[in-house]
């Protein structure tokens, strides 16, 4: 916008002509690519928020150690290579020749400056700090910097994926400033930041001299529109030339239209069901006579049979409209630390009336299900869905869902002694260091606050071999030796069923003919990845 | 005059005191914000860290405090997400939401005032009962459904406008606007004929109304007695005269139209305050939702305080004392 | 409008017959004037029956989750549910049956705007005949107070109080209520005050009557008429309302769905073809509404003499 301030005469000149002219322009600005988001970046600063908005848009721009490839297996990027060097040493090795935006050549000092800043960004809501937090950088020469950790940390070059390294003179730049952008001498990324209003829109135009090399578009716009028929709509009118995040319910209208391409993979977000693993009396569930029973969900038995009386299927074909895949474990098959032998419970409703009635409820029992609006795609009708599975188990089940800032506050601390309040609750896990061992720690581990395990584990299952096991995998740092140990905790947490997955979600990106998108496992949409057909 | 200014600034702060304990407070009720910012990977630790930084571990109360105090030194607080301040973010996306409302403005009276008018001088005519039917569908159809129809027609099917976005703006004299090209217009055209659907019909209420009045009156019959083209008894004489209402009418719900911006802009995905607020309150982003009562609540004032100004100018039996009987 | 009080049709020509008319009579043959308004009202009746009737003629309990199947999801209208019943008006995302839908839709949109109707007259009313009849600093400091509320947009303090309330049947009556308040307080304390200067009110007060018996007897039922035509407009109103704040997702639970969470919900789907999750329930609100609005547009007309030719 302030471009436009400078010389409002000349624009208002422009603009009086722009309706002649607009089909050359139209034809003129084909290297022009316009990106519908689906969320809203709260800054331009890349170590301010540590959410999925703001992480996509900061790697345009600045660009980490390590990189992810669109399966998010690992890749080297600013570091050409690293190795670890002993138990509790990692050794990285810088690309040379590298330059940020503004001609100031990369080195480790510039690395070292970003570790420094980015645990301790100011007022930040979701800060980076556990991505840096006991470790030591230290600079061995300026293309060599090497990490140590007090334990065994296998996943140092995970971690240093996940932010990227800002030059060194930009060490003390403010938030403020990063959204003004005041740090002129920029990334090392293949674009520049040229235009951010708030909420609205980011512009970037190429970096000229990127090292990877040069970029086929001249400018690239990022809009946000949260609503998501309106994106679409956007898409359909020429608006946009690619929009993220596509609703489920258009996916079959936009991959008949000849005009659009549509692209989509496997999403790393897992949808399932945590439940009180906890209490003795669960707050949500009743008798048949409304009593006060014993919680059935201490039962394995009672587990399993609500895991089999989900029709799976059914859920990704008539909710998720053939957009999702049913689930077995945390993570889909192929993904670092997954199971081979888990496969989705199979529905057998019959099945699961005998499970139920071995456990002691031929009968069953009241319970409320309780989940989130607006938060995953077709969350509450998700929800709805398996009410009804439920309905037909013989299981007398309410719905009740609220929006994402109530429901996370009640089923996170809700309860008496702020313990989680609900007893069946609906939620997503997305893996974004793209292997297990992040999930099975937040949402199944022993809730021990010191450990910093178990921060997710809203059901509170707690299960001592598969905290053994986890602890083990999480400490070895051979690649081979530690997806073994984590398949291994999957398979024993998944067996006890301490929670019930349901399907991961797809991925879906449309753009106009001509246009390419090439489908992430961890919903980036990078203007790296879109090309011309 | 002076008094009655100096009151009616009284009220206002009253208002933003009574709407910022309800908003400070209920928002406090509704979740904790730390549960909307953080990253779902973040261990027990950095949560704790996050709402010490932010000031979110303290009691509601103690907040409340800390909050009074920063206020009274100018410091209405920096926004949970955005961590910028957060009047600073609604001023930005002020003109936007003001532009949207204005042409909103303008449409409902460029259409609303000859149909009314039309509907007013023959009310028995075929064609105003037809206007007056279709002014209470205008009345009845919700907004947002009628936004998307829109959408649906002139942008998907027809592809005569876009769907979304503001046109480019330039600034003139410090304010931004994207009124100054045809892009600009194309942009602006169903967002703001989507908002001006019910002021529409409120035109054509008020210009009926008053041009029923208007047309029994004696110096209406005075002038046709005494020749006077149509045209111009209705020019002069009746336009005149159902003017000042119409005008004070629109004024206060000018105010209105800013509001309602809220479901226009979220359909639209128009720059505005509208849409800023919407996203606060999911986020339960406090701070943004407590500057944006109070701007708007001075804008409201403002706007109010000017209409009856501009009222008394006009009609100068208007005196500036608020009666109460 | 304090001084369209005056009963009906006060000021009619004596056109009828001989026969002596009461007042509600002449009222009602001035309404049943327009056929517009009477189809309104015939229509707003209907809409009401159904409603009521919703769980005797609707096909499903929609509410009931184990006779909702997922696999009835996005039928067309006319298919033939799992059930074996036919979905006249297709099935929404999740397998409810949009007809059952929308009848138990209208009874949660139609019982949300006459509560909050009922609740905000009778609190309005109660204030404004407060302040007409107590006067001085009361009156002034509830005319400020109603002069405040009616200078903020409904829709604005509706969404902040349910931002700040949370969501529910409840919470959503409690802001609509908070929003429409003032505008019967300051009806009522206007033709209160017409009201209060009349000879029969001094009468009555001379007579030694109580103040409570002066105000219900006396003077309330002669505020009646311009409260019968707030009470419908609003409760439109209040309707439109509802469902837009549940279209922004901060009004009703999706689970129990009125018209407006139906229509919200539907919006997803308009751009795939599945047209009816949207339109159908969006045809039935704008009817509810438009139907309300012509009764209450002709009662305006009725009940101000002024306009009367």
């Amino acid at each position: 916008m302030k471009t436009f301030s400078t010389n409002g005469l000349k624009a208002l000149k422009l603009a009086i002509l722009a309706a002649p002219v607009m089909t050359i322009a139209g034809l003129a600005s084909a290297q022009e690519l316009k990106i519908g988001l689906s969320a809203e970046l709260s800054a331009m600063d890349p170590h301010y928020h540590n959410v999925s908005p703001n992480n996509m848009l900061a790697r345009h721009i600045y660009e980490p150690l390590v990189g992810q490839d669109e399966k998010q297996t690992l890749k080297p990027l600013l570091a050409e290579s690293w190795k670890a060097i002993d138990d509790t040493t990692w050794e990285f090795k810088l690309r040379q020749g590298v330059k940020f935006h503004d001609g100031t050549p990369f080195t480790a000092d510039d690395v070292i400056a970003t570790m420094q800043r980015a645990p301790n960004v100011p007022k930040s809501p979701s800060s980076f700090s556990a991505y840096v937090r006991g470790k030591e950088f230290t600079k061995v020469d300026d293309f060599t910097v090497r990490v140590k950790t007090a334990a065994p940390a296998p996943l140092v070059p995970t971690d240093l994926s996940t932010f990227g390294i800002i030059p060194a003179k930009c060490k003390d730049t403010t938030t403020e400033d990063f959204n003004l952008g005041k740090c002129t001498t920029g990334g090392t990324g293949a674009y520049k930041q040229a235009e951010y209003v708030a909420g609205d829109r980011v512009v970037l135009t190429p970096n000229e001299n990127y090292w990877g090399g040069k970029e086929p578009w001249s400018k690239v716009t990022f809009r946000m529109i949260t609503s998501a028929p309106t994106r679409v709509a956007a898409l359909l009118a020429g608006d946009l030339d690619v929009i993220e995040n596509v609703p489920t319910s258009d996916v079959a209208r936009l991959k008949g239209d000849a005009k659009l391409n549509v692209a989509s993979t496997v999403s790393n977000r897992v949808i399932y069901f945590h439940m009180d693993h906890f209490r003795e009396v669960s707050p949500f569930i009743k008798g048949k006579d409304g009593s006060e029973i014993k919680n059935p969900l201490l039962n394995l038995k009672v587990r399993q049979a609500l895991s089999m009386a989900i029709n799976r299927p059914g859920i990704v074909d008539r909710i998720m409209e053939k957009e999702a895949i049913p689930a077995g474990q945390l993570l889909p098959d192929g993904f670092f630390g997954t199971s081979k032998k888990l496969k989705p419970v199979a529905f057998d409703l019959n099945g699961a009336k005998k499970l139920l009635a071995e456990a002691g409820y031929p009968n069953g029992f009241k319970m409320k299900l309780h989940g989130p609006t607006n938060r995953y795609l077709n969350d509450t009708k998700i929800i709805e869905a398996v009410a009804q599975m439920f309905s037909r188990l013989g299981i007398e089940t309410e719905v009740e869902t609220l929006p994402s800032a109530n429901f996370f506050t009640r089923a996170s601390q809700g309860g008496q002694g702020n313990v989680p309040e609900f007893s069946f609750i609906l939620v997503g896990w997305g893996a974004g260091t793209g292997e297990s061992s992040d999930s099975l720690k937040a949402l199944l581990a022993t809730f021990d606050p010191a450990k910093g395990m178990g921060a997710t584990n809203r059901g509170r299952y707690s299960n001592k071999t598969f905290d053994a096991k986890l602890v083990e995998a999480l400490r070895t740092v051979d690649d081979a030796k530690r997806d073994a140990a984590l398949a291994e905790a999957m398979e024993i947490s998944m067996n006890d069923v301490g929670l019930i997955p349901t399907h991961y979600q797809l991925n879906t990106w449309a753009s106009r003919k001509g246009v390419k998108v090439q489908a992430r496992t961890d919903e980036y949409t990078l203007a790296t990845g879109i090309r011309k057909e | 005059m002076l008094a009655f200014v100096l009151r009616r600034l009284a009220q206002a702060l009253f208002v933003i005191a009574a709407m910022l304990v309800i908003v400070f407070f209920g928002v406090n009720v509704v979740g904790d914000p730390i549960y909307m910012l953080i990253s779902p990977e973040m261990d027990q630790q950095q949560i704790a860290e996050t709402a010490r930084a932010l000031g979110l571990d303290r009691p509601i109360w103690e907040q409340f405090l800390v909050f009074l105090k920063n206020a009274a030194q100018g410091d209405l607080g920096r926004s949970f997400v955005h961590g910028e301040s957060a009047i600073k973010l609604i001023l930005h996306r002020m003109p936007a939401t003001l532009e949207l409302a204005f042409v909103a403005l303008v449409l409902a009276i460029v259409i609303g005032l000859p149909l009314g008018l039309y509907a007013g001088l023959k009310p028995e005519s075929r064609l105003s009962r037809f206007i007056m039917a279709v002014s209470i569908l205008g009345f009845s159809l919700p907004t947002f459904w009628v936004g998307l129809m829109l959408i649906l027609t002139f942008a998907v099917s027809l592809g005569w406008l876009p769907a979304t976005g503001r046109g480019p703006t330039v600034s003139i004299l410090g304010f931004e606007t994207s009124l100054l090209s045809l892009q600009g217009w194309k942009h602006v055209a169903l967002p703001a004929f989507n908002l001006a659907l019910l002021k529409i019909s409120l035109v054509i209420r008020l210009a009926r109304a008053g041009a029923r009045e208007a047309a029994l009156m004696d110096y209406v019959k005075f002038a046709r007695a005494k020749g006077l083209s149509q045209s111009r008894i209705i020019g002069v004489h009746i336009l005149k005269n159902i003017m000042i209402p119409i005008v004070t009418v629109l004024g206060l719900e000018f105010g209105s139209l800013v509001a309602f911006s809220v479901v226009t802009e979220t359909i639209f995905a128009w720059p505005g305050i509208g849409r800023l607020l919407l996203e606060a309150i999911t986020r339960l982003d406090r701070p943004v939702i407590v500057a944006y009562v109070m701007v708007v609540v001075v804008l409201f004032v403002t706007i109010n305080l000017l209409v009856d100004l501009v009222y008394s100018a006009l009609d100068p039996r208007v005196r500036l004392t608020e009666a109460t009987s | 409008m304090s001084d369209t009080a005056l009963p009906a049709a006060a000021t009619t020509p004596p056109a009828a017959p001989a026969k002596e008319e009461t007042p509600f009579r002449r009222f009602v043959r001035s309404f049943v004037e327009d056929r517009l308004a009477l189809f309104g009202l015939a229509l707003f009746l209907l809409i009401v029956l159904l409603a009521i009737a919703a769980p005797l003629i609707a096909p499903q309990n929609p509410y009931d989750l184990a006779s909702v199947d997922v696999m009835d999801s996005r039928q067309p209208p006319g298919a033939v549910s799992g059930e074996g019943f036919t979905m006249w008006l297709g099935s929404d995302g999740v397998g409810r049956d949009l007809l059952s839908g929308i009848l138990y839709g209208l009874r949660i949109s139609l019982m949300v705007g006459a509560f909050s109707g009922i609740l905000a007259a009778t609190i309005g009313a109660a204030i404004g005949l407060i302040a007409a009849y107590n006067g001085g600093r009361t009156e002034t400091i509830i005319m400020r107070l109603v002069d405040l509320q009616l200078s903020l947009p409904s829709v604005l303090v509706a969404l902040i109080l349910v931002a700040a309330l949370g969501k529910g049947v409840d919470k959503i009556i409690i802001a609509l209520v908070m929003v429409q308040w003032a505008y019967y307080a300051r009806t009522v304390r206007g033709s209160a005050l017409v009201e209060r200067r009349k000879e029969y009110v001094e009468a009555a007060q001379s007579l030694g009557l109580s103040h409570a018996r002066t105000v219900f007897r006396h003077i309330l039922p002669n505020c009646l008429a311009p409260v019968i035509v707030i009470v419908t407009v609003q409760t439109a109103h209040a309707i439109s309302l509802e469902a837009t704040l549940s279209f922004l997702g901060v009004g009703l639970p999706q689970t129990e769905p009125s018209l407006g969470v139906l229509i919200a919900n539907g919006f997803q789907y308009m751009l795939s073809g599945s047209y009816w999750i949207s339109v159908f329930p969006g045809f039935a609100l704008l009817m509810t509404i438009v139907s309300i609005n012509l009764v209450g547009d002709r009662l305006r007309d009725v009940l101000n003499p002024r306009l009367e030719k």
